[in-house]
């Protein structure tokens, strides 16, 4: 461990894209990484040691370097934000190695072509890069025996790798030697790579077993390096003055006049943005932060506004009723022939509408970024998740290639999805440019919660046409919010049966593994949200509604055909069809989604007798996407006082399959904290529009999940060898219609709007009784 | 100019007197462990010690801490291993770690007045550090193990 730190990179060798080289890079001497010190920015996490060993290192990809010492350098695409995946990664590549673990450190990259699209969200991290890293670690591992071999005067096929040393002749070499002494040559093309065999899953060393992750040391010590703590020398700050609108809002006037006389204050400039991210932004420019912030508070900014100004919450809910009841519009993600006949035809149907409300980010660090132009490269420092994505941003705004800018890379204080838009890095290069200084911008929480990109309010309507034997024959489902895809990733976008694009963050879920007949999902996008603000993807993304309103759905139906709610699900979950899986990721398919169901309703006891206004709600999902599927199963237990509404949960169990698991004890953690957002969404989160603006700016009124609500949680994972999947959000959206349908167990009282609040519980109890 | 004490080393500060001690440690000091969330004293991410007792920073002037010992999440343990922070570890409890200086520094002080916290203890003082990763369970583990290593050492 102590040879392991996580470091920043500038990334300046250049090895081969088209081929996988097995060579001496040339990096030279070692001399403490030439590239880690780059513009004297300091390591995200401590002051980064050289790599042990004097000589040239050895660079089998672009992803990890061994040096002449025997410490293997690992890249990582990957933001920091909690999950600890530069820990997971590099156990990946190091198990196909056969690396010696206490010499393997990571190093957070900075934005760099070379590495391909950089993106950390969707739950993907570790599903995209386990196949990378696990060749590349395999290729390392066969290169280094073969070169090994030679020193040791074996045949390659005689010796074996084993923690960072071959063995082979009764004798032994490690790697470091082998990179001091051999003569590492050896090319592989990307075909070639790709036929590289990795382990059986019975051979791995690393993978499956806990180790303390890398990043951890340096957040307890508060020597971690997050976006607001970069400087560089000569920087001035500033904060902004966001505009009452997200989009077409222009300045009429700036009146610094109360603000002039605060010591430190410097000027307010209107932003000049040719991206149009953030129009109508004014920056307050002052030798201090806090004098920035004091001066943001004086100077007076006159704008003009549209109609935005005048949304509110019930205007988008309005406008997503309205688009559903119109047949017309929307993409058509499921659309099986039949459901409309069996519709009108059904005796026995139900139908119900599910609504969500607002609910704000609230990442802890709000969101800031260092600015400055320094030899002919625009370097932006911040934590961010998607560096590929807001680049061709930044390079409009700016006026120059995309390939003058770089993103450094420091730990981000929470992501959520809020890091996936970069779009607070470009007012801070426009500030930074306009002024031809370095600029650090910080967002007060205040600023950053109105430059939030939310999850949208949803409404859906479900319908289920029932055969007289009470089997389910065809399953109508209609979701309707703002699209956060469409406007900032619409290369993502997804096609429907009908022609149309979707939002497919927006919308998985709702294409189900569960067997209904007749299916249709239609999902339409709120234009009234697109106008008002920028939709974002917020953990679990579209999952946080449209799970609430399948789960609960699900439940309803069961209860409909009185029917045990877990029973009912199984029953669904037949595998039959589309519904099959197929390799490499949903093999087993519906019946992996059964199997958690079946083991968590085992583990919470399902069934047995609960007290006075207690009760047991299951909810399930498939995660994400059904091409990336981690099947979530959660059982709540809940009390509710009938007289105030409250409701307390008792207890979360989850089971999770989500194929192999690299990192037990960070899949746990992952999980944990899944639950308790998911949690903390259901009952205390939830924010609205009024006049435009989400209604809450910070914790004065904005509440969550504290201490002294934090309920039992117990979580398992299947045992699997299957294709890891992602766990960074797939078990939040199962926690709210537990608790729903848990509530409706424990008192009768249903509940169809999220968050749920004491007061609509009182009410749903009264329209009961 | 402001004299005070910082992690055992007199400083002197030029910040005006108004001026968040959040700001003045990070900006003026150099010393980022301590971390902005709020701004309005109800997150703790910039919980320091102010004479030893829990001090939101970020809704405390320079000024009225003149004089004073101020303690930061750098100056906890002078080799960063006080208890907290080796349970901290041993647990695994960070996640994006933005809020861990603030969680730590608040445990320490509950720490002193509870040396065997309850639940209870636990929940009444730890609920105005807000954790956005909601890493509550493992804080709550790591607190009650450095508290039974504090006891353990404080009778051997």
């Amino acid at each position: 461990m102590n040879s392991s730190s996580v470091h920043n990179s500038s990334g300046t060798s250049q090895p081969s894209r088209r081929s996988f080289l097995i060579a001496m890079a040339g990096t030279g001497v070692i001399l403490g990484y030439a590239r880690y010190g780059l513009g004297g920015l300091e390591s995200i996490t401590s002051t980064p040691k050289p790599a042990s060993g004097v000589g040239e290192m050895f660079e089998p990809t672009i992803w990890y370097g061994i040096s002449p010492g025997g410490d293997v350098t690992v890249n990582i695409i990957r933001a920091e934000m909690g999950q600890h995946i530069g820990t997971a990664c590099a156990r990946i590549l190091a198990d196909e190695l056969e690396a010696d673990w206490n010499k393997v450190r990571i190093v957070t990259v900075d934005s760099d072509p070379k590495w391909g699209v950089m993106v950390t969200g969707g739950s993907w991290s570790v599903w995209q890069t386990f196949p990378v890293f696990s060749r590349a670690g395999a290729a390392g591992r066969m290169a280094l025996i073969e070169e090994g071999a030679k020193l040791l005067g074996a045949s390659p096929q005689s010796c074996m790798a084993r923690n960072g040393t071959v063995h082979g002749a009764g004798k032994s070499i490690s790697y470091g030697d082998i990179v001091a002494r051999g003569n590492l040559r050896r090319t592989y093309t990307p075909e070639q790579l790709k036929e590289i065999p990795v382990k059986a899953p019975r051979d791995r060393r690393l993978i499956g077993r806990d180790t303390l992750a890398l990043d951890i040391p340096s957040k307890v010590d508060g020597k971690g390096r997050y976006g607001i703590d970069a400087t560089v020398e000569g920087m001035i700050y500033a904060r902004p003055k966001v505009p009452p609108t997200r989009y077409d809002s222009k300045v009429i006037s700036i009146d610094d006049s109360a603000a002039k006389h605060l010591p430190g204050y410097i000027q307010s400039l209107a932003l000049e943005d040719p991206s149009g991210t953030v129009p109508g932004w004014v920056m307050v420019y002052a030798d201090s932060f806090p004098a920035a912030s004091r001066a943001a508070d004086l100077v007076k900014v006159k704008w003009s506004s549209g109609d935005a100004a005048r949304v509110s919450e019930q205007d988008l809910q309005q406008r997503s009723a309205e688009l559903i009841a119109d047949p017309k519009g929307g993409s058509l993600i499921v659309d099986d022939p039949g459901v409309d006949a069996a519709l009108a035809s059904a005796k026995h149907k139900i139908e119900r509408t599910y609504t969500v409300s607002t609910v704000m980010h609230f990442a802890l660090e709000p969101v800031n970024a260092l600015a400055f132009e320094k030899n002919g490269v625009f370097e932006i420092h911040t934590g961010n998740q998607w560096q590929t994505l807001i680049l061709p941003v930044l390079a409009k705004a700016l006026g120059r290639s995309q390939e003058s800018i770089v993103l450094r890379s420091y730990l981000l204080g929470g992501g959520f999805g809020r890091r996936l838009d970069g779009d607070y890095a470009v007012p801070a290069a426009l500030a930074a440019k306009a002024v031809g200084k370095p600029v650090k911008m910080v967002c007060t929480r205040e600023d950053d919660m109105r430059f939030d990109c939310p999850r949208s309010p949803a409404v859906q309507v479900l319908r289920m046409a029932f055969a007289d034997g009470g089997q389910v024959i065809a399953m109508d489902h209609h979701a309707a919010a703002g699209w956060p895809t469409k406007t900032m990733a619409p290369s993502f976008m997804g096609k429907g049966e009908n022609g149309f694009v979707f939002d497919p963050f927006a919308s998985h879920g709702a294409d189900h593994w569960y067997t209904v007949g007749a299916h249709r999902v239609r999902a339409i996008d709120n234009d009234l949200a697109q106008r008002t603000f920028r939709p974002g993807w917020l953990r679990s993304v579209g999952g946080g509604w449209i799970y609430w309103a399948l789960e609960t759905f699900m439940d309803e139906a069961a209860h409909e055909l009185e029917v045990d709610p877990v029973a009912f699900r199984l029953r669904l979950l037949d595998g039959a069809g589309r519904n099959a899986g197929s390799a490499p990721n949903s093999v087993g398919g519906a019946h992996r989604q059964a199997g958690v169901i079946s083991r968590v309703a085992q583990k919470a006891g399902w069934g047995s007798a609960m007290p006075h206004d207690v009760g047991l709600g299951i909810a399930s999902s498939f995660g994400q996407e059904r091409d990336m599927p981690t099947w979530c199963a959660c059982i709540a237990r809940v009390r509710v006082d009938r007289i105030s509404g409250q409701v307390t949960v008792e207890k979360l169990t989850l089971v999770v399959d989500a194929g192999t698991i690299i990192q037990p004890d960070g899949a746990a953690a992952q999980v944990e904290g899944c639950a308790l957002w998911g949690l903390s969404m259901a009952l205390y989160e939830g924010s609205e529009f009024v006049m435009g603006q989400p209604k809450d700016t910070n914790l004065d009124t904005y509440t969550l999940l504290r201490m002294g609500n934090v309920p039992e949680v117990e979580i398992e994972f299947m045992p699997s060898t299957e294709a890891p999947m992602g766990l960074g959000e797939p078990a939040t959206a199962v926690i709210a219609p537990a608790i729903g349908n848990a509530i409706f167990a424990a008192t009768g009282a249903r509940l169809r709007h999220l968050p749920i609040r004491p007061e609509d519980v009182q009410k749903a109890l009264t329209g009961r009784a | 100019m402001t004299m005070f004490n910082l992690n055992g080393r007199p400083v002197s500060v030029h910040s005006p007197d108004e001026v968040p001690l959040l700001w003045v440690i990070r900006d003026e000091l150099g010393l980022t462990g301590t971390k902005f969330g709020c701004g309005i004293g109800c997150c703790g991410a910039c919980t320091v010690h102010v004479e030893g007792r829990a001090t939101r920073s970020c809704i405390t002037s320079v000024g009225s801490i003149a004089g004073a010992d101020v303690t930061t999440i750098e100056g906890l343990d002078p080799a960063g291993k006080h208890p907290l922070q080796t349970a901290w570890i041993e647990l695994q409890v960070p996640q994006c770690g933005y809020c861990q200086s603030g969680q730590i520094m608040q445990a320490a002080t509950l720490l002193k007045d509870f040396p065997n916290p309850t639940d209870q203890d636990i929940n009444a003082v730890m609920a105005g550090s807000l954790c956005r990763c909601m890493t509550y369970i493992r804080i709550r583990k790591a607190i009650k193990l450095a508290a039974s290593r504090m006891r353990e050492g404080a009778v051997t």
